[in-house]
């Protein structure tokens, strides 16, 4: 159990996440002022739901200079793309979507190809081709370099050649808050403005601001398949194994992807200062139940290399 | 109970001191390793013999530098304690990643080096504590690790302690803290170790959640570096217009007054929003919309300051840079320089010096090869508004950009004009402040000129202002046609003496190599100069005969010339020397040292009066 737990849960200590605060919002500004055609990749998730929210603070009174983009999988749960679609009409905001239909119709699925093709299909060539076609030289992500290994050296401003990918040993020194947003044609740039942030961060942050998510990451009693140690969702045709069957089970989200590749876990933490009460007493990382991290020793380093967000 | 805070950090060691484990120990004992990430770990870790798992697999992330078993990359790790949270910048230490620990540093408060018990201080970390340095950490803790290969004895951990401080005194005086520790079982890193005994200091951890955390340097007045204007969608344009950015230095409150630059026009502060919610006073490092009592033209790059403390405003600037591209440095080509939020078209006008990173010896170059530093000036298009590094990180900093590849080529660090020292990060002890005379007397080839000439190489090197008078130069001009008697040898040392005394006046440190036999006429000079060093170089006549350098003691035995001290005329040693120097005994290198150090110690003593 880790020092952090020891404290009160109750004092919401806000110094360090108005610094974090301070640091994402001025990042967004000069996102604004360095590109042309800048987009915020919107996944819907909760760090998506913060990355949105710093983005309308950063320009208030004006309204959030980006427009939101989409890679819609067809994996996704309902529930967010409903939450998706409200937020959207509720705050006035330009919503591009994108699909990778082509594959789609060909039969790219999880359960047939296995999730590091099926990845590769529908997020990585969707999120190319939708930059494209838009002409988007700047996508705003809400990754964090504590979620994984390789994502530690991610810097904020990072260079993706023509085709979208990224050379880990061959980075732009970024020094103090000076980034260097200038490319040549062809290629693009991704940006963190929540590099620095925790998960801890993300939920105090949501709780400290009042922040609407997908109600996905509150527990209530699901129906799921238990598959070791794993809890999946049925949603999307799931095909189950000999004698498996599904089960109501009380669970969350602690991340969310495409409903196969994302597990739930047990849980009864139904509001967010449970969560955050829940998070500290956590042992186990975010990732561990998202299946794509696995699949290959060092994997989300072969997947950024490839261009995946 | 306080707000929890913000420390953020950087690491740096040697390869294989440790300092991966040590991080991983840090992580692992404060709980911030999630169990599922400490099994895949497990399961990562080669069978390293003694069972245990691999803590260093938990911050070497890339696949490349798994293979090479060698960080290469700056990487960010994060974890908090009940009373802080903290952000390690964790920095790779080989010497051709000077850039990436440059990168590390810059955002760092404070910097944790790490070094092997068994090797002691090595010029690694003289480096790494001089690229801190430069880039303006000014607190540094000291992990001597590997304590268990050295049967935690006292004396080393003492011995390395003791060496590297006298290191840092060269830099100037930062906060300065040592802990003995084994990374690999955990001593002294979160826990105190029952195995140091000896050691009652803090632990590393118990350092780092009481540091104080400095950031800008000296704070002067406000900085806001304006990144845009916002204007409201719904409202007229003229009146809603606000000005974003984030809080360099100082304070803002509604009703402040503030000048805008370029335009040099004040103003009043009316309104300062986070977002849409007001506040009654903001600092760094937040970022604000501000709306200001007068509509003034002001857009991206400008800036908002106190009045009664601007910025400089110049087109000229020196800095220190360093180099960070595979292709050398160009003077005099363009670049594009950016500072705080703009981009501005420039070059580097001169370069003044390189400075090793080691030493913080300086010697005269042509160019800057990758993570070379170097005394520059740069030339600007349009006049930064900017303050020294060493005041201020924000309105101090600069990158290079090559206009054409738009690759990161160098990150700056603005010095102060000459004449204004505040704030320095190198030659703190230049400047206006007085100068010194080294006085060294003795016999003709006692060794005088040369030991003088090596220490005004080596002050030179380390950027003093450095002046050199030899008796045998002298004699050809400014005494010339003086003879050898008494009357004339005084009348020559008053000479020299009144040169010294000027010189020294104005701040520079003046070398004197005379043979100055008289007692008397030494001591006047020393009255007359005040800051007065003699070094008496002594060596036996007979050694001195035997080198006989320009060949006088021959002509002298011969019966050619007359007057020749230690021969026919008298030699009066000085009775209480700052430095002796015998000559017989030791080398031209410890007779060096031993006068630097000498000087060194004038030096700190000179500057802890005046501070
Ligand atoms: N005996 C001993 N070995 C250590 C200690 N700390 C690290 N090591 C070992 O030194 C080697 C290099 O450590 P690592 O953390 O990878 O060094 P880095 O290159 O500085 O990151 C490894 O084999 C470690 O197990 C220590 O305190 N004592």
């Amino acid at each position: 159990m880790g020092v952090a737990s020891l404290t009160d849960p109750k004092d919401l200590d806000v110094a360090y996440l108005r610094a974090l605060e301070a640091e994402s919002i001025h990042i967004l500004r000069e996102v604004a002022a360095d590109f042309a055609r800048p987009a915020l990749l919107y996944s819907i998730g909760k760090d998506s739901s913060v990355l949105l929210w710093l983005a309308r603070k950063a320009f208030a009174p004006g309204d959030c200079p980006f427009p939101l983009l989409h890679i819609d999988t067809t994996y996704k749960f309902q529930e967010m793309v409903e939450f998706r679609d409200r937020t959207c009409r509720e705050l006035g905001l330009r919503l591009l979507v994108h699909t990778n239909r082509n594959a789609i119709e060909n039969g790219t699925n999880p359960f047939k190809l296995g999730t590091a093709k099926c990845c590769g299909l529908l997020k990585t060539k969707a999120l190319l081709d939708s930059l494209a076609e838009h002409h988007i030289d700047a996508a705003i992500g809400g990754a964090r370099r504590e979620e994984e290994r390789s994502r530690a050296k991610e810097r904020i401003y990072s260079v993706r050649d023509g085709f979208g990918q990224w050379n880990p040993r061959n980075q732009r020194p970024e020094l103090w808050n000076l980034f260097n947003g200038r490319i040549e044609g062809g290629e693009t740039m991704r940006i963190f403005p929540l590099s620095n942030w925790t998960e801890l961060d993300v939920w105090r942050y949501i709780e400290l601001e009042n922040i609407p998510v997908v109600p996905l990451y509150f527990a209530k009693e699901r129906e799921v398949l238990v598959r070791g140690e794993m809890l999946l969702p049925i949603e999307h045709g799931l095909p189950l194994r000999d004698g498996e069957r599904t089960q109501r089970v009380l669970c969350r989200m602690r991340t969310l992807g495409c409903t196969y590749c994302t597990g739930a876990i047990r849980s009864s933490a139904d509001t967010v200062p449970k969560i955050i009460e829940e998070l500290r007493r956590a042992i186990r990382s975010e990732r561990e139940n998202r299946i794509i991290d696995h699949d290959q020793d060092g994997s989300m380093e072969l997947k950024k290399r490839e261009g995946y967000f | 109970m306080p707000a929890i805070e913000l420390l953020r950090f950087l690491s740096a060691g040697s390869v294989d001191d440790g300092k991966s484990t040590l991080i991983g120990r840090l992580l692992h004992d404060t709980g911030s390793i999630y169990q599922d990430q400490f099994a895949s770990l497990q399961k990562a870790s080669p069978m390293n013999g003694n069972g245990g798992i691999d803590f260093s697999l938990v911050t070497d992330g890339l696949r490349a530098e798994r293979e090479q078993g060698i960080t290469i990359d700056v990487a960010y790790r994060y974890f908090a304690t009940a009373r802080r949270k903290f952000i390690i910048a964790d920095s790779p230490g080989h010497e051709q990643y000077t850039r990436n620990m440059a990168t590390a540093a810059s955002t760092a408060n404070l910097a944790v080096l790490l070094m092997d018990a068994r090797k002691g201080l090595l010029p690694q970390t003289c480096r790494h504590a001089a690229i801190a340095w430069l880039l303006g950490i000014r607190s540094f803790i000291v992990a001597i690790n590997k304590m268990d290969l050295v049967e935690f004895r006292e004396e080393v951990f003492r011995d390395i302690a003791g060496q590297f401080t006298g290191f840092v005194s060269k830099l100037g005086s930062p906060r300065l803290h040592f802990v003995p520790t084994c990374s690999l079982s955990g001593d002294n890193v979160v826990t105190r170790s029952a195995r140091t005994p000896w050691f009652d200091g803090p632990t590393l951890l118990e350092h780092l959640e009481t540091a104080p955390i400095v950031g800008n340097g000296v704070p002067r007045g406000l900085r806001f570096p304006v990144q845009s204007v916002l204007r409201s969608a719904t409202s007229s344009p003229l009146s809603s217009r606000r000005y974003a950015g984030q809080i360099a230095s100082g304070i803002m409150r509604p009703g402040d007054l503030v000048t805008a630059l370029p335009s040099g026009r004040t103003t009043r502060i009316t309104s300062i929003r986070v977002g849409d919610q007001e506040m009654e006073s903001a600092t760094p490092p937040l970022s604000v919309s501000v709306a200001l009592e007068t509509e003034l033209d002001i857009g991206r790059g400008d800036m908002l300051a106190s009045p009664d403390s601007l910025p400089q405003v110049t087109r000229r600037l020196p800095a220190i840079l360093l180099w960070m591209s595979e292709l050398p440095m160009k003077p005099g080509s363009p670049y594009l320089i950016k500072h705080t939020t703009r981009f501005v078209c420039g070059s580097i006008a001169r370069l003044i010096a390189v400075i090793d990173p080691t030493t913080l010896e300086r010697r005269p170059a042509k160019t800057l090869g990758m993570n070379e530093f170097g005394h520059v000036e740069i030339e600007t298009h349009q006049p930064l508004y900017s303050d020294p590094y060493g005041e201020n990180r924000v309105t101090g900093a600069f990158i290079v950009v090559d206009p054409i590849s738009n690759e990161t080529q160098a990150a700056g660090m603005i010095e102060p004009e000459s004449g204004r020292q505040n704030g320095s990060v190198i030659g703190e002890e230049t400047g206006r402040s007085q100068g010194l005379t080294v006085w060294f007397t003795g016999l003709s080839s006692a060794g005088k000129s040369s030991i003088g000439q090596a220490v005004y190489e080596k002050l030179w090197a380390r950027g003093h202002k450095v002046e050199w008078l030899d008796g045998d130069i002298v004699r050809q001009h400014l005494s010339k046609g003086l003879g050898y008697d008494k009357k004339d040898r005084d009348e020559n040392i008053r000479r020299i003496g009144f040169v010294a005394e000027l010189l020294t006046r104005n701040g520079v440190i003046v070398i004197v190599s005379a043979i100055s036999p008289y007692r008397a006429v030494r001591e006047e000079v020393r009255k007359r100069t005040g800051n007065f060093l003699e070094v008496y170089v002594s060596a036996p006549l007979a050694v001195c005969e035997q080198r006989d350098l320009k060949g006088i003691y021959r002509r002298a035995r011969a019966g050619e010339i007359h007057g020749v001290t230690g021969v026919d005329d008298p030699y009066e040693p000085p009775l209480a020397p700052e430095v002796e120097c015998h000559t017989d005994s030791e080398t031209l290198a410890e007779s060096t040292a031993r006068v630097l150090r000498r000087v060194e110690e004038w030096l700190l003593a000179r500057t802890a009066q005046s501070s």
